[in-house]
Formats: structure tokens, C-alpha cells, sequence
């Protein structure tokens, strides 16, 4: 030990100096390999101060802050008292940033709120062409994947923890071998993406590397629509579809309307659905799909055929629009499909170039091509679809490139292969046989943010850094570049991309993220690289690259970098020439048009509603987030038809044992309502044996319920030749909601377009009773100042969910687990109530209805009067208010809320004990303990933020100042909040509409969330018996 | 004077053949003597057991929260609030025998007054602890429903029935407990005199209150009791019918109706015989206290349950027809669930425990078969606990939106609580029998041939 070292260290230290051992004091070499080994987070932090001096005097306090909080050690640098407080952060006040979060490569534009320098809340960003305000479901989780405990960590090589030094030094020993080898043996593997940044930085890979590889796979792949873009256009393109200007939209199982990155068509869809009492004219939306979806359930029709036979039915409705081909004579499962193609083709011709044909990415390059052929045929292309660029790095068809990969690995010819955010080893399909090609590569990398199958696998895990957490950049669905900037200092050793991509070139390495991103953002404000052309959104140039750079961060996308004004034409000999190359027998897309095996059932094979392809499969929200029609959280199931779970015997969570190709898995069983016969649909995601706690099931059963063993490259979406099998045990399957059908009830009202244009304001309000007001004797309430209201369009809503999440990250709802939910317990405070109508075994005559369920803040609200020690009490401005310190738990109040739409914490469900979910919560909500009765205060914290700004400014609150949680969320705008005092407010106007209802007004408990009714545009020709008529019967 | 012979035969109040002395020395015999039947271990000892399985119940509950029980929502309420009313109504039948029979001048009273009112006693504690057990946070629940002048200023909620509970509960228990106590100071007198053991005679001493027999002391008992009687009184009909408006004052179809009041209370009053009749016989043949007990007073016990049984019959056929009658699609859902829902089998059990088997009841030969009645209580009781089970779970699972609707089931914390409440119910009741006399000493000796004093020759 070396005194003298000790004693100089501690003479140049400013202030008190804490150390932990005298070993840590000596700062030995020693020491730090200790630290290396048993500390991995302190370890990081000092070993790289320096990187993270330059990031915090970038982000100013606000990221000392985060310091404080975040449960990062403090790194030996000076922070900022309050005592003089640091420009832009005021104690209590939330400061937003505008960042993305990436999802298959493409941003999903954000605004993080962070308090005291905590993200704690996700909301879309408002400026951005393809947020405009909205998000998704994962997106709004994101931040408890940011929060995760069980996050990778640090760094670890061959299963141990290693320091991010020692990685360097081992990939450069692998690079130089490389180096004399042009790099023949260096292979990357990653997902989609679109980071210029990255796109630079492959390019000079390439340039160090020549004959390095980079190959893409993801497994909910987008291939067929890329290349079937590619072959219309002639090009690398990306089909856009204009759905605000469409007429009738045609989907050949395309779920545009659900999931990550539909936020967009949400909202371009509902504008077209959006009836108020002098616009009546409605879009009308077929869709033709074999597994229900959001989107199938929001159609005027629904066609459910297997998934092999939508190939035939499209051509039949090519053909008869005179988009070529013959007309095929198909037989299809349902009958009525002949009639279909006749109505659907004189529909769509009768609204040439005012309408779209879409095919969903599970279906054939084939279809595709018919969809883009019958597009041009009607005149759609250049009005209601356009072909712009594509907005990802080097477009390829990501089957091909992960065969090529595999055969390569297999050879023995990749030495040193780098997995980027991918995890192969649990989604390729299993005859790839990717693990074991796995082992035959010497030096294999993977940048991930678990430690999960993939990582176990390979010699070297480097744990990322969340998207929260880095600098990066990242272009939109239309092309559009966000900077990412941190909110945060990474909570482990995370490393972004671009971090690990810079340790492959010389003059990158060792530098930040930030220092790439924005050397890389100066040199094109330069026009030095890229060739963009940048300007602020008047259209001038900025005066300065910092001023630019400023700009960029605050509004979270740079103005000119849009696709937009690069419109491809279709045709032309480029265009066929692709199309002959996607053609191709050796095209893995171009697959016969009928499944290569026959006879046994169809199989179809969906990423999981909530969880996708697993990567979210340790997100609490997430898991707990019902599926759409089943309502189960936290597992999967085989969807099945009824009539032949009736024919079998089949009943909710009954195991089956399906067997394809030699292969078997397990998996209970789900009858759906609208599921074609003769199919099953598997879910891909679950059964995960390598993630964190959340994810990694305890059960032996649940451990088998992954179903990429069943999936092959030849068949990625559907096949034949499944034959399945009762195993004769049940499996617990935890719902949310038992019950789907109205009984007569009609908590959703439904007329169609047809019916209200002719009967007028009656159609609706006939469907229930309104007691007249003057009934009771009590005295009504006075609302003098603020009477708020929230008003729910069940025209456009989807039913994505987006709200209930939403609310679960602003409320600090807890996640209850799935045992609890199976109890009937789960807490979320706006649930998506789900309605079938029609026959169940008549699957085409199915319709599904959603209706998200907040507090209804009835006037006279049933639950205020019973409470024993008036907990829940009326405001003066009309909020049943909750008051936790007063609530004694008797769940009076549930019991006599005739909405149901309070929950209890009958258990202590939230985690006091995980220290890094504590910055998560949102300060401005109380975190609820055990034995209290929680529920929606229609964001309550946000209508006092904006009570004070408004008192301040001496006014009202404005229209639109307060927008709670599920609202700011909603995708299609759904959801309208207000002031009914306010006679310009937008709900006040909305409540005035003629199909404004509340639910169960016959009780006169005078909800103040009401409905509007939902108003679908069926096409006579195919189904008279639609509408409110067929609702009553049910 | 020869007494007028009976125009029809009526079995006596007390077998013949019992004078003063032997009715006292047979009564506190039980207590004094130090000797108890197997009979009364067995069942003490199973009480006791079945106590500290409560003790565990509760510890856990306190732990955990009401979450290891099988509530929900929906079903917010479940075992806790069902066992309560049970209990409630249990605990009738004491003050209704004692002080309606007192003031309604029925002299078969006497022999099962004593009992009954202990048994209320029993059963409203038993009741009292479900309320605040099943609240979320019981510790805050048991002093915040109560008025008291706090520097917050907050008060309960007035409007809310559980309030009303938590008074109509807390006075009842008051004045049986004070009704059952002045009932009990001349026994009391009574045993300290009669005992031979130092300390007992200084525990009777002291709770008898210096009761010396006199004139002046017999008299003041008289109108003490009475008045007392007189307050019991309306206190019979309107605990129930509080407890009741815990239900109809909400507006899930199945509680919300006006009939609940009345039906609460002869169902209460109908559970309440069931359980006097359902100790009354075992204890009769286990101290054989067949002469004090007599058929003829499980005769009369018989015919109380038949009839409040007849108004609990009539109160399950109007609401049927009131469920059709009223057009109201929730009420008629809710009759509609009860019989077909996933809950039929509860709903049509208590239809045969209730409606069917009591009347068997019609017949003498079952009301004067000791053993066949015992059959019959039994029944009843089960029944009375499977209809707060249809008012409370069926009700609440399927109420008005459909998307919300969901099951109710029992977890093995709700059968140990509920079971652990009959054992300290079981154990409060031995212990009673084994300190105190169970039977009115000085009341069945006014029953003994010496009481009678010809007329003429009095007053």
C-alpha cells in the first residue's frame, strides 16, 4: 500500500473526501479490478468521469439533479445546491423534453416530463407531424422499462462481469485480426434502423472493414410490404396512405390501427370517422383478416377468412376492379366472400382514386402486389397513397440477410459478429437453427438492455443504454429526425449505439454519444454530410450550428427531413425490374400462394398484443394490460373459433397440445368470437427463460409457451399442416373481463350512418331512458366556478389501450400480479370495456365494440353518500374526490357504483421496496397504501397545475389547458375534457351532439363522462341487418 | 277453591313435582357443584381450538390485509358482511324472549330466557368484530366511525348507513347486555349464598350488588326490568332494520327494496329461535333440564320459527314477483341470476332450508320430537347464512355493466374466520353455562306449585 499516494491523493482533493476502504482510498489498480468485479455500477463511473462531466455541464443542473435522484452513485463532481437554483428547474414544476423512443428502428416522437430531473411520464409530442399529441401502449411503458431493476447491468463477459476497458481491449485484439482480413469474418447483426448518425458510422465501418457484413432481422418484420414498395416504385419505398382522404379503405389483414407506430393512421382514420350532427359522411372501412384485430373490430365488415385464403380473395377482387389477373374461382370457408368481392369492387369503384387497398405485413409479397395493383388501377397512387423514400438505413429483405448470416456463422466463416438490439437466439425461426450456429463464432457481441437468451450466448454482453437515457437520433414514420436527448444519466453501464458502433472506428473511439451526435448534426447543418437541408420551420436557414442544435433538442425534430416532398412514381422499367427480382424463386417472399403443407388446421402466428416479440415481456404495465377480446393479462393463448371449441369441447384455458412439423408445443386454449374455423392463432413472445423477474415465468407449464420453435422461415405467418390435441389439464388464465355480451343493457349506443340520416336525433337517445331532473327532491349541486366533463367518441375510438397505461405512469397505479387480477383485483383506473354482438357461430357476422371506462363523476353519484366517513366527497366543481387519508377501506362505495370503476388496495400492491422505481412515480399523486379506495380524479393534479398557472394570470382556465392522461394519449382523440361552464368549451359542444349519451342514466346518477355513440357505415348490398335494430337484439 | 280444570289439555311449564328447593339446588347445581359432563369439555375444548384458529385468522388479516380473503370487485363484500348479518340476526331471538314475551305476559318464557339472552350477547360480539375486521384499516375504522370532537373537525358521514349500523349495533349490545346483567342479580344473590367456595362467594358478592331479597329490592327490580323490557323492545325491530338499510339504501338490484326492513327482521327472528332451539335441546339432555325445558316450550319454539319462517317465504315471493312485476330489466335480471346463475345452487339450497324443510314443522309430531327439531334448526340456520350469501355475493357479481361483472369464492381465511367466530361464540357459551346459571333461578321458582297463591287469599 502506498502511503504517500494516499496522502497526495487526499491533499488534492476539494472538500471532504468519502471513501469506503483504504484500498479504495490508495486508488489502487487492484482496487479498481475489485470494484470492476464486484461493484459494476461504481465501477463505471470511475473509470469514465470524463464523458460524464461533459454530459451533465451539457445538460446543465437539471442533470445533476438526476443525479441526486436517480440512484446513480454521485460521481466525484461538483453539484448544484437549490441554495442558488439552476436556470429552468423550480421545485414542483415539471420541465418537458422532446426526445423518441425507437421502436423496429422508426421513432415514435415524444415528450418526456421530468420533475427535479426524474422522467417520469411519457406523452406524445404535440409539434410533431406524426405524434401530433398521440402515443402507443409502448411508449407509454417505456418508462418503466426505463426504470426496470432488472435491466442488464453491466458488462459481462463469457457470464462474468467485466469492465467496459477490458470489452475495448478484447474487441480490439478481434478487430485487428479483422483489420488484415479487409474484415471477412465481421458481421453485424441489428433490427431496422434509420440514426443518420449510424448510417455514417456503418459507412465507415465499411471503409475500415470492405468486406465486413451487416445484416438485419426482426422478427415482426415489415419485408413483404418493403419490397412489394420497392417493386411498385422502383425504388427503396415506403407506401404511405392517406387515410383522412380516403372514402373506403379496404384491408387485406392489415392491422394499421393497432400497436407501435399507428399513431398516425389513428389519427388520419378518426378524422374521417369523426360524425358531429351537421358533418354526416363517414369513410367506410372493410377488412378482410383472419385473427381479429383492433382494426377488424373498428370495421364497417369484417370478413374473417383463413389466412391462406386471402391471397385468393384478393386476386377475385383485383380482378374485379380490372387490376389484371383472372378472376379466380376460389372457394372460400365463408360463403358469403363471393358476395363480398361484387359489393367491396363496386364500392371501391365507385370511389376511384378516394380510396386505399391495403395488405397487412403478415400476409404475401403476392398480396401485397395485388394491393398496390389494384391502388393503381383505381387512380389511388398520388392521392390517397404515395410512394416516398424509404426512411430506414440500407432497406433489405431481413429473412434473406439473417439466412445469409446463419449460413455464414454455420461455415465458420464470422469470427466476430455484433448482435444490436436484436435477440435472435429466442426470435429466429427454428430452422434456422441460430444458437448453434452461434457457438461456432469466436468473438460474438450483443448490445441489449437484458441480459437475455442472446446475451447468454454470446462471449461478450454490453448492456444498453435506454433511449431515455441516450444522445442518438432517429428518424419518424415520415422521415422527420428527432434528436435524442437523455433525461437522465444512464442508471447502469449502459451504452447507447452509437457508442458501441464508434469502438469500430478509430477516429470514434472512446467518444460519447453526445460528441458523435452532435459532431454529426454540425457537419450536416454544414452541409458537409448527408445532404440535408436544414431550416427552421419558416423555411430559413439557422444562423449558427448551436443555435440549430438548440432548436433540433427543443423541438425534438429538425424541419426539412421529412420525405415528404420526394413523391415516387409507380411503374417504369426500375419498377418492374424489382418487381421481377421480388418475384424471384429465390426470394424467401415469394412464397407459393397456398401454404406448402396441406390437410391439419391452419396455424397463425401474431407478435402478442402487449408484449410483441417478448422484448417487453419484463413490463409490468405491460404484461397486466389486458389483450384485446380475451382480456387476459400476463399469458398467452391459442385462439381458436367457436364452433369448433363447441365441436371439441374446448373450453377457456383448456391445454392443447399443437403439433406442426414434428415440433409441439403447449398452450391453452381461448375461444375467440370471430375467429375463422379451422385456424389457431399463437402468440410469439412469451415463455421467455432469460429476463427479469417480471418476465421469466414461474410456472413449468408457462415456461413452454414459446412458439418460435414452431416458426419456420418458410412460413413466418401461417401454414398448414397443424394438428393440435387436448391435453386434458387446464391452465389458469387470469381475465380482466368475464362477461362480453350487453344483455340488453346497451351501455354502448350504435346506430348506423343509414339510420341517422334517417331517423334523426331519435335513433340514439331511443336505445335507454333519462329520468327528467326535476325527479328528486333533493336540492341539485351548485357548480359556480368549474363544471368539468369528459366526452368519449365510441366512433373513433380503437380500443389500443393506449389510456389505460397512460394512466397507470401518470396515477402511480400499481401492478397487481397475475394472481390477484384472476381474483377480480386489478387496479387500473380507466379500463377498455369489450362487447360482442352477432353470432358467435357465424363468425363473419361478429362485431366487436370497446368502450374505455374512467370515473363517470356522476352529479348524483351513488358511491359519496355511502361512505362512512365521507372519503369520497362531492366537489364543488363536480369531481367525486377521493380523499386516501380519510378512507377506511368498508369498498361501500365500489359496491354501490353501478359503473364498478373503483378499485382497492386490498393488498400493499405498491413496490415499497424497489429503490429504483421510486423516481419513476409522479410526485404530484399521492402512491396509495393497502387497505384504500383509489379512482380516476380526471387527473386532478393537472387541473390544479393549470388552476395555478391561472390564478397567477388572474383568468379562467382556458379550453384545452387541462388535458388528463388517457386524453393527452389517445390516438385517434377520442377523449375530450372541459369545462361545461365554459359554452365554447369542446365537450360542451360535444355533449350537445345528438348522440351524446351517459351510461345507465336511467339510475339518474347524471354521469359527467358521457358517450358518443358509436356510428358505423355498413355497405347495404352486403349486410342489411346492422346497426342499432341488431344491437337491441342481443 | 279447586282451580278451574283446563278446557283442553296444556303441557305444563315445569314437570310436576318440583318444589322451591329443588328447583334452586338442580339449577345451581350445575355451577356450584365443580362438576361438569364430558359433554361440556368436548365442546369447550372445541371452542377454544377453534378461537385461537380465529386469533390466527385476524393476526394474518391485520398482516396482510383484507386481500387473503376472496373479495373483489365487484363482490366488495363477502363472508365478513354475511356473518355479520348472521350473527345479528342470531342474536334476536334473547332480547325478543325476554322482554316482547316478558311484556306480552308469556309465561314459557321463563325457563329460556336466561340462555337466549346470553346467546344474544355471544352472537353480537361475534357479530361486532366482522364490520371492523373487514374494513381495510381497521385500526383507523374502529374510532372514526364514531362522533367524536376531533381538532379536525370531521365528522362521520351521517348520511351513510354504516353509521347508523355502527349505532343501532352498539346500543343494542348496551342494553342486552344491561337487560341480561338486572335479569341476573337475584341469581346472583343467590349463588353467593349458596356457595361454598371463598372466592366465588366474593365474586357472586360483588356482582350481586348487596341484593338482600327485600320488599323494597323486589320491587325496584320489577320496574327496572320492565322499563328495560319496554326499551329492548323497539331495539329488537330496529337493529335489523338498520342493518337491513345497509343494503337498501344502495342501488344494486337485490338490495335495493322496501320490503328489506320487515324481511330482515323475520328472518332475524327466525334464525334467532333456530339457534336457542339448536342449544336449548343438547343442553336440556346433557343436564337434564327436561322439566324445566319442556316439550312444551320446543313446542312453542317450533311455532315462533314456523311462523317468521312463513314471512321469510312470503318475503323471497315478493321479491320474485317484483323482480317480473316491476318491468325493471336489472330486477329481473337479478331473480333471473339468482335462480340460473352461476350461483343457482345457493339460491335453491336456501329455498329448501328456508321454505321447504321448516315445514315439517306443521306437524306435532315433529315439534314434539326433540330430535327431529333439532334436524329442522339445524337447517334453518344454514339456510339463514345462505341467504345473506344470495343478498350480499349473488347480488353484487352481476350487477349493471356487464363488462364488469365477475365471481365471488370463499379463501380459506374466510372459513376460518367464520368458523373461528362460532367457536368463540361455542366457548363464550360454556363458559357462561359453567358461571352462571342458566336457567332464571327465581323466575321458575314463580313457576313452582308454592307460588301459587289462591286469589282470595291475596292482595
Amino acid at each position: 500500500m502506498d502511503f504517500s499516494a494516499i496522502r497526495s491523493r487526499l491533499a488534492s482533493t476539494e472538500g471532504r473526501l468519502f471513501w469506503r476502504s483504504i484500498g479504495e482510498l490508495a486508488d489502487t489498480p487492484q482496487f479498481r479490478e475489485y470494484l470492476h468485479r464486484e461493484f459494476p455500477e461504481q465501477a463505471a463511473e470511475w473509470n469514465d468521469p470524463k464523458g460524464r462531466r461533459e454530459f451533465l455541464k451539457l445538460m446543465s443542473a437539471s442533470l445533476a439533479l438526476a443525479g441526486v435522484g436517480a440512484c446513480v452513485k454521485q460521481p466525484p463532481e461538483k453539484i448544484i445546491p437549490y441554495v442558488t437554483q439552476p436556470e429552468e428547474i423550480v421545485p414542483g414544476k415539471p420541465l418537458f423534453f422532446a426526445t423518441a423512443y425507437p421502436f423496429g428502428g422508426i421513432g415514435i416522437p415524444v415528450l418526456v416530463e421530468s420533475h427535479e430531473g426524474h422522467p417520469t411520464k411519457v406523452e406524445g409530442n404535440p409539434e410533431h407531424p406524426t405524434s401530433l399529441g398521440g402515443t402507443d401502449i409502448f411508449a407509454q411503458a417505456a418508462i418503466l422499462q426505463l426504470y426496470d431493476p432488472d435491466r442488464a447491468k453491466a458488462v459481462m463477459g463469457r457470464g462474468e462481469t467485466r469492465g467496459w476497458n477490458e470489452f475495448q481491449s478484447a474487441l480490439r485484439v478481434a478487430l485487428l485480426q479483422q483489420k488484415s482480413k479487409g474484415g471477412t469474418g465481421l458481421r453485424f447483426l441489428t433490427e431496422a434502423m434509420t440514426s443518420p448518425t449510424i448510417a455514417e458510422q456503418v459507412s465507415l465501418i465499411q471503409q475500415a472493414f470492405p468486406s465486413a457484413k451487416w445484416h438485419q432481422w426482426d422478427p415482426i418484420a415489415r419485408d413483404a410490404s418493403r419490397m412489394a414498395a420497392h417493386a411498385a416504385a422502383g425504388a427503396p419505398s415506403d407506401a404511405r396512405y392517406h387515410f383522412d382522404k380516403a372514402d373506403v379503405v379496404v384491408s387485406l389483414e392489415a392491422d394499421f390501427l393497432c400497436g407501435a407506430l399507428s399513431v398516425p393512421a389513428q389519427k388520419a382514420f378518426a378524422a374521417r370517422r369523426r360524425f358531429t350532427d351537421d358533418k354526416k359522411d363517414l369513410s367506410r372501412l372493410y377488412v378482410i383478416e383472419s385473427t381479429p384485430s383492433l382494426t377488424g373490430a373498428r370495421a364497417d365488415h369484417r370478413l374473417p377468412l383463413k389466412a391462406s385464403e386471402i391471397q385468393a380473395f384478393s386476386a377475385a377482387l383485383a380482378a374485379a376492379v380490372g387490376a389484371g389477373g383472372a378472376q379466380a374461382s376460389s372457394t372460400f370457408s365463408i360463403p358469403n366472400a363471393q358476395k363480398w368481392i361484387a359489393a367491396v369492387a363496386k364500392d371501391l369503384q365507385a370511389s376511384r382514386g378516394k380510396s386505399i387497398v391495403m395488405a397487412g405485413d403478415y400476409q404475401p409479397l403476392a398480396v401485397h402486389q395485388l394491393a398496390h395493383a389494384m391502388n393503381q388501377a383505381l387512380g389511388n397512387v398520388g392521392t390517397t397513397v404515395e410512394y416516398l423514400p424509404t426512411v430506414e438505413i440500407n432497406p433489405t429483405n431481413q429473412l434473406a440477410s439473417l439466412r445469409d448470416l446463419v449460413q455464414a456463422m454455420s461455415a465458420g466463416q464470422v469470427e466476430t459478429l455484433v448482435i444490436v438490439g436484436a435477440n435472435p437466439v429466442f426470435t429466429a425461426p427454428a430452422d434456422l437453427n441460430f444458437r448453434d450456429a452461434l457457438a461456432k463464432v469466436g468473438f460474438s457481441v450483443h448490445h441489449s438492455l437484458y441480459y437475455d437468451e442472446t446475451s447468454r450466448y454470446c462471449t461478450w454482453m454490453i448492456p444498453a443504454a435506454h433511449a431515455f437515457e441516450s444522445w442518438g437520433d432517429v428518424r419518424a414514420l415520415d422521415g422527420t429526425v428527432t434528436i435524442m436527448q437523455p433525461l437522465i444519466a444512464p442508471l447502469y453501464e449502459g451504452r447507447t449505439e452509437t457508442e458501441l458502433l464508434g469502438c469500430f472506428v478509430d477516429a470514434q473511439n472512446n467518444r460519447s454519444a453526445h460528441d458523435l451526435v452532435k459532431d454529426y448534426w454540425t457537419r450536416a447543418h454544414a452541409k458537409q454530410v448527408g445532404g440535408w437541408t436544414i431550416t427552421d420551420p419558416k423555411g430559413q436557414p439557422f444562423h449558427s450550428p448551436e443555435s440549430f442544435w438548440k432548436h433540433a433538442l427543443h423541438d425534438g425534430f429538425i424541419t426539412g427531413t421529412g420525405v415528404g416532398g420526394e413523391r415516387r412514381e409507380p411503374g417504369g422499367a426500375a419498377a418492374a425490374a424489382a418487381a421481377a427480382g421480388a418475384n424471384d424463386a429465390a426470394s424467401p417472399l415469394a412464397a407459393p400462394a397456398s401454404p406448402a403443407a396441406t390437410g391439419g388446421m391452419e396455424i397463425i402466428f401474431r407478435p402478442d398484443p402487449t408484449i410483441w416479440d417478448g422484448r417487453f415481456a419484463n413490463n409490468g404495465w405491460l404484461q397486466e394490460l389486458p389483450k384485446p377480446f380475451s382480456t387476459i393479462t400476463w399469458d398467452p393463448s391459442a385462439w381458436i373459433g367457436r364452433k369448433y371449441a363447441i365441436d371439441h369441447q374446448l373450453e377457456d384455458g383448456d391445454l392443447i397440445e399443437l403439433k406442426y412439423r414434428g415440433k409441439s408445443v403447449t398452450l391453452p386454449v381461448w375461444p375467440i368470437d370471430g375467429h375463422p374455423e379451422g385456424s389457431v392463432t399463437v402468440f410469439l413472445g412469451y415463455g421467455r427463460n432469460a429476463t427479469g423477474r417480471v418476465g421469466t415465468p414461474a410456472d413449468d407449464v408457462a415456461k413452454g409457451f414459446d412458439v418460435f420453435p414452431l416458426r419456420s422461415s418458410d412460413a413466418l405467418w401461417f401454414d398448414n399442416g397443424l394438428e393440435i390435441s387436448k391435453v386434458g389439464r387446464r391452465y389458469l388464465l387470469a381475465r380482466v373481463q368475464e362477461h362480453h355480451l350487453m344483455e340488453g343493457r346497451a351501455p354502448i349506443r350504435m346506430a348506423t350512418l343509414e339510420e341517422y340520416r334517417n331517423e334523426g336525433t331519435k335513433v340514439i337517445q331511443k336505445q335507454g331512458e333519462k329520468p327528467p331532473r326535476a325527479l328528486s327532491i333533493i336540492p341539485e349541486w351548485e357548480y359556480n366556478s368549474y363544471r368539468w366533463a369528459m366526452a368519449i367518441d365510441l366512433a373513433t375510438c380503437t380500443g389500443c389501450s393506449t389510456c389505460t397505461i397512460a394512466c397507470q405512469s401518470e396515477n402511480n397505479i400499481p401492478v397487481v400480479g397475475k394472481e390477484q387480477v384472476d381474483k377480480g383485483r386489478e387496479m387500473h383506473w380507466i379500463r377498455v370495456d369489450h362487447y360482442y354482438v352477432g353470432n358467435p357461430l357465424e363468425p363473419e357476422t361478429v362485431e366487436s365494440h370497446h368502450q374505455p371506462r374512467p370515473c363517470m363523476q356522476c352529479e348524483t353519484a351513488p358511491c359519496e353518500l355511502v361512505c362512512p366517513v365521507g372519503a369520497t366527497t362531492h366537489s364543488s366543481e363536480g369531481l367525486n374526490d377521493m380523499v386516501y387519508n380519510r378512507c377506511v377501506g368498508t369498498r361501500y362505495c365500489s359496491n354501490n357504483c353501478p359503473y364498478k370503476v373503483r378499485s382497492f388496495n386490498f393488498l400493499l400492491y405498491q413496490d415499497w421496496d424497489t429503490q429504483s422505481l421510486y423516481p419513476m412515480r409522479n410526485p404530484d399523486v399521492t402512491v396509495r397504501s393497502r387497505g384504500v379506495m383509489e379512482k380516476c380524479t380526471y387527473c386532478v393534479q393537472r387541473i390544479n397545475y393549470a388552476r395555478i398557472a391561472a390564478k397567477r394570470d388572474d383568468r379562467r382556465i382556458q379550453d384545452g389547458e387541462v388535458v388528463p392522461a388517457c386524453a393527452a394519449a389517445c390516438p385517434s382523440d377520442a377523449i375530450v375534457f372541459g369545462d361545461l361552464n365554459d359554452p365554447n368549451s369542446r365537450v360542451n359542444k360535444l355533449r350537445a351532439q345528438h348522440r351524446n349519451y351517459g351510461v345507465l342514466e336511467d339510475l339518474n346518477t347524471r354521469p359527467r363522462t358521457t358517450y358518443l355513440a358509436d356510428v358505423r357505415n355498413p355497405n347495404p348490398e352486403i349486410d342489411g341487418e346492422r346497426g342499432s335494430s341488431k344491437l337491441a337484439a342481443e | 277453591m279447586d282451580p278451574k280444570p283446563a278446557t283442553y289439555p296444556v303441557a305444563p311449564l315445569i314437570e310436576p313435582g318440583h318444589t322451591f328447593e329443588s328447583i334452586t339446588d338442580k339449577i345451581s347445581a350445575v355451577v356450584l357443584s365443580g362438576r361438569q359432563p364430558l359433554f361440556w369439555f368436548v365442546v369447550l375444548g372445541f371452542g377454544m381450538l377453534l378461537t385461537g384458529m380465529l386469533g390466527m385468522a385476524i393476526a394474518w388479516l391485520l398482516l396482510r390485509g383484507v386481500g387473503i380473503w376472496g373479495v373483489n370487485i365487484p363482490v366488495g363484500w363477502g363472508f365478513a358482511i354475511i356473518n355479520f348479518v348472521w350473527w345479528i340476526g342470531i342474536g334476536h331471538a334473547g332480547t325478543l324472549i325476554s322482554a316482547i314475551l316478558l311484556l306480552l305476559k308469556q309465561g314459557w318464557r321463563t325457563s329460556i330466557n336466561r340462555f337466549a339472552e346470553a346467546m344474544t350477547i355471544f352472537a353480537v360480539m361475534c357479530a361486532g368484530l366482522f364490520p371492523l375486521v373487514h374494513t381495510g384499516r381497521p385500526w383507523l375504522a374502529a374510532y372514526w366511525l364514531f362522533p367524536y370532537p376531533n381538532s379536525m373537525s370531521i365528522w362521520p358521514q351521517f348520511r351513510s348507513p354504516l353509521i347508523w349500523d355502527v349505532f343501532a349495533v352498539s346500543t343494542y349490545f348496551t342494553v342486552s347486555l344491561i337487560f341480561w346483567y338486572t335479569g341476573l342479580i337475584p341469581d346472583l344473590a343467590t349463588l353467593r349464598d349458596k356457595a361454598k367456595n371463598r372466592v366465588a362467594k366474593v365474586i357472586y358478592g360483588m356482582f350481586s350488588l348487596g341484593w338482600r331479597g327485600s320488599g323494597r329490592h323486589w320491587q325496584r327490580y320489577e320496574h327496572i326490568y320492565l322499563l328495560l323490557a319496554g326499551l329492548s323492545t323497539p331495539l329488537v325491530l330496529s337493529v335489523h332494520t338498520v342493518v337491513s338499510f345497509d343494503f337498501s339504501i344502495g342501488i344494486v338490484p337485490g338490495w335495493h327494496t322496501t320490503i328489506f326492513p320487515p324481511y330482515f327482521v323475520a328472518g332475524a327472528i327466525y334464525d334467532g329461535f333456530a339457534m336457542v332451539l339448536t342449544l336449548a335441546i343438547p343442553i336440556r339432555a346433557v343436564y337434564h333440564l327436561e322439566d324445566f325445558i319442556t316439550t312444551r316450550h320446543l313446542e312453542n319454539m317450533a311455532k315462533v320459527t314456523l311462523a317468521t319462517g312463513l314471512i321469510v317465504a312470503y318475503g323471497y315471493t315478493s321479491e320474485v314477483f317484483f323482480g317480473w312485476y316491476s318491468a325493471n330489466k336489472y330486477e329481473g335480471f337479478m331473480i333471473w341470476n339468482r335462480m340460473t346463475g352461476p350461483y343457482w345452487y345457493m339460491y335453491w339450497t336456501l329455498i329448501f332450508c328456508n321454505i321447504i324443510s321448516p315445514q315439517w314443522l306443521w306437524f306435532k309430531k315433529v315439534r314434539t320430537s326433540p330430535f327431529l327439531l333439532f334436524c329442522v334448526a339445524m337447517v334453518v340456520n344454514v339456510g339463514m347464512w345462505l341467504e345473506r350469501f344470495v343478498i350480499v355475493v349473488v347480488s353484487l357479481h352481476r350487477d349493471f355493466v356487464p363488462a364488469a361483472w365477475g365471481m365471488y369464492h370463499g379463501t380459506k381465511w374466510d372459513y376460518m374466520t367464520f368458523f373461528g367466530t362460532v367457536g368463540f361464540f361455542l366457548t363464550m357459551f360454556f363458559l357462561f353455562i359453567r358461571a352462571l346459571p342458566m336457567i332464571s333461578i327465581f323466575e321458575m321458582r314463580t313457576l313452582a306449585p308454592g307460588a301459587k297463591v289462591p286469589a282470595t287469599e291475596g292482595h
